[in-house]
């Protein structure tokens, strides 16, 4: 496909309670072969998707997260965190696990995928788009 | 334009599908291009020709096959999703080896893909859901 678009995958919703996160991780990953210009952003609730540490065990259902590390690998490596949905459940990046890509036009230097941005930034961030799906 | 439609939830739960109906209606009746409707989360739920509402309410799913073939349109259906739900055409039947199959006229299954290259081939991507 000759056209690149950017695509923003809008996240808004716990990781558990409903299937949206999971489904939405899937699109994402199935959208990368298709070599579009990439975003994910987390608003909401949505940021407890990045949260480190998660343990599903006694809910009975699978832990989805490790997923979100291979999302360097398939170069989706533009994740916005929204800052004021971090602070109103109380977390910093520092609750987040640790997202990292190598970047292949620096040496394969590794950097961090993860940005924290204000709700202002995202506005314009997401003005940009082209194509946004929102889960 | 050109659009393409995500449905995100299932047909009698949530309003989204019935909201989708109305917009892509409108869409076709104002002269403009559906590219595909594409069916996710519970919206795969669109899908199956075993629903069988009360005669006094509108049959969704009877609406979406009717639509399709009038306007000859692409319904599709996410695999992936339609697998965990039990929404199943005669492909996935033998595949998966299961007893029969719901898939409902008009509908086609298939991947991931197809909403990605629906938002690239698309000038709008609209959205139906929480």
């Amino acid at each position: 496909m000759s056209d690149i678009k950017k695509f923003m995958y809008v996240n808004r919703t716990a990781p558990y309670g409903t299937i949206y996160a999971w489904e939405s991780l899937e699109v994402v990953l199935i959208g990368a072969a298709f070599e579009q210009d990439v975003s994910v952003a987390f608003v909401d609730d949505g940021v407890f998707q990045l949260a480190k540490g998660q343990n599903t065990t006694e809910l009975g259902i699978k832990n989805f997260s490790p997923t979100y590390a291979a999302l360097g690998d398939y170069d989706v490596n533009k994740i916005y965190v929204e800052k004021e949905s971090l602070e109103a459940r109380g977390l910093t990046i520092d609750d987040l696990m640790d997202l990292k890509y190598e970047d292949e036009d620096d040496d394969w230097a590794e950097k961090d995928s993860i940005h924290v941005v204000t709700a202002a930034e995202l506005a314009d961030i997401l003005e940009q788009q082209e194509v946004v799906f929102s889960f | 334009m050109k659009f393409a439609i995500q449905v995100n939830e299932g047909p009698y739960n949530h309003e989204a599908s019935v909201s989708a109906l109305n917009f892509v209606r409108a869409a076709v009746d104002a002269g403009h291009e559906i590219f595909r409707v594409f069916f996710y989360h519970d919206g795969v739920n669109n899908g199956t020709r075993y629903t069988t509402p009360p005669q006094d309410d509108i049959n969704i799913v009877k609406a979406w096959s009717e639509l399709a073939e009038k306007h000859n349109m692409d319904l599709v259906v996410c695999v992936a999703a339609a697998q965990r739900r039990g929404i199943v055409d005669e492909g996935e039947q033998e595949r998966n080896g299961k007893d029969g199959n719901n898939i409902a006229p008009g509908f086609r299954i298939s991947g991931l893909g197809q909403l990605v290259e629906a938002g690239i081939q698309s000038d709008r991507l609209v959205v139906f859901g929480d």
